[in-house]
């Protein structure tokens, strides 16, 4: 039976005079794996970080495991969802010291802490990187850094803001097989709007534009018998963005 | 060659050893008081949005030039017999001297770290917030990451206090043996024609800034 764990309902968020979200209402399914997907400016970050507890909806209700999130759950809540960022932010340290960063937030002890960066920084090849300074590596090394930061912290749900957008096509490839991996341990939802990627790793597809969900479906149904004009225009190749 | 000084001018070595150790106590104090208010002040006015923050900001920049003269006389008519903070007994009071110079270095610290934390990559909050930061990691992380700048706040900040010379006068009053610091004495001194003491007293406090300051560059060219 399919367990939702996150949900939205009637979200909706502005900045200024500009409407990020419109109304929006969606489910996050324990263990699947769900693209936003949409053209720039649909409003996906925006989407993502409301999820993540990091920006709050000007309307709408956020709901954890069926309950509604308040003002003093929202730490908790933090701790449970993880978000990686479109652009990678390191910490001015080490490798290790970034991945350990969210373990020592949460009082681990040293002895817990240096066991999960090490393991987690074998899963994702950055062993041999702990003491080079994170701001040094590469765009690729930082993205699996960051990855490798989120996913040390067993995160319920692992939020991933277009994950391979300013990438080369072999790093872009090696993210993308990790993601593949991590699929199988956590529920991940990740923006994109990148068709391809959202074909080869997403289970369901929520269509973004304008702020606006034009689609919530399979990833087949959305790719072979897409219900709205907007979604068949992307697919198609024909929105500008 | 101080020693000999020292006798000729009837100044022990263990005067000034205390005059010294006096001056790094009540500055050193000053600046940790300054950095314990400023800190918070800086984190509010960098993360929140509020109408007259950029007047605020302009404010506590404008603020470091303030005269020490002019704060010393403030401060004097405040802490006076008669003044509204009298019975808190801090004029003639190292105590006075450190309070005195902490509200002279608070903008200090506060324009520095503004800018050092205005100058940092804004996901940086965001970071700490999704990896599960509460607000008072959140902002220990802000400073961290901000650090070079925050040390170079703590740095002025200590060298703006020990070098003063108006606070410490008008709030110390240069009583020998209870809050006479380097500044005051070397005033005392060359006004008294005592010239060489007041050299003496100046490679003292020159000796003390610029180590300090020489030991946070190599700590910062060591942490880089």
């Amino acid at each position: 039976m399919t367990q939702t764990i996150l949900e939205l309902v009637n979200v909706s968020k502005s900045y200024g005079s500009v409407e990020a979200l419109k109304d929006v209402s969606l489910k996050v399914n324990k263990n699947e794996t769900l693209a936003i997907l949409g053209p720039n400016g649909a409003g996906k970050t925006t989407l993502l970080k409301i999820m993540a507890g990091l920006t709050q909806p000007d309307k709408g209700t956020i709901l954890y495991n069926g309950n509604p999130l308040t003002e003093e759950q929202v730490l908790e809540f933090r701790r449970k969802i993880t978000m990686v960022f479109q652009r990678t932010v390191m910490l001015n340290t080490t490798v290790y010291e970034n991945v350990a960063y969210g373990l020592k937030l949460r009082g681990l002890s040293k002895k817990e802490i240096d066991k999960r960066v090490k393991e987690t920084l074998t899963l994702f090849g950055l062993k041999g990187f702990e003491n080079r300074k994170a701001k040094n590596l590469s765009g690729g090394e930082q993205q699996k850094v960051s990855l490798a930061r989120a996913l040390t912290l067993k995160p319920e749900i692992l939020l991933l803001d277009e994950p391979t957008a300013n990438l080369d096509v072999e790093n872009a490839s090696t993210i993308e097989s990790i993601i593949g991996r991590i699929k199988s341990q956590t529920t991940v939802v990740f923006a994109t709007h990148n068709l391809f990627q959202a074909k080869r790793l997403a289970e369901r597809i929520v269509y973004l534009s304008s702020g606006k969900v034009f689609e919530d479906t399979s990833a087949k149904d959305f790719f072979e018998k897409p219900k709205t004009i907007e979604a068949l225009k992307f697919i198609k190749g024909e929105t500008v963005f | 060659m101080f020693e000999s000084l020292f006798q000729t001018l009837s100044f022990s070595a263990t005067e000034l050893f205390e005059i010294t150790l006096r001056s790094i106590q009540v500055s050193g104090g000053a600046t940790l008081l300054g950095a314990a208010v400023g800190l918070p002040i800086s984190l509010t006015l960098t993360f929140k949005e509020f109408k007259g923050k950029p007047f605020l900001i302009g404010f506590f920049n404008a603020l470091m030039g303030m005269p020490t003269v002019a704060l010393g006389l403030i401060l004097y008519l405040l802490f006076s017999k008669t003044g509204p903070l009298g019975p808190l007994h801090l004029l003639y009071n190292p105590l006075g001297i450190m309070v005195g110079q902490a509200i002279l270095v608070t903008p200090i610290v506060v324009s520095f770290t503004v800018g050092a934390i205005e100058a940092l990559d804004p996901e940086v909050r965001l970071l700490a917030k999704t990896l599960g930061a509460s607000k008072i990691q959140e902002s220990l992380t802000v400073i961290r990451e901000a650090g070079r700048g925050v040390v170079l706040a703590l740095a002025a900040s200590f060298n703006r206090a020990v070098a003063e010379l108006g606070v410490a006068l008008m709030v110390g009053g240069n009583i020998r043996g209870i809050t006479r610091v380097l500044t005051t004495a070397i005033a005392l001194e060359t006004v008294r024609g005592e010239i060489e003491l007041g050299i003496a007293l100046t490679i003292v406090l020159l000796l003390i800034v610029f180590t300090l300051n020489l030991a946070l560059n190599i700590l910062q060219r060591k942490g880089s």
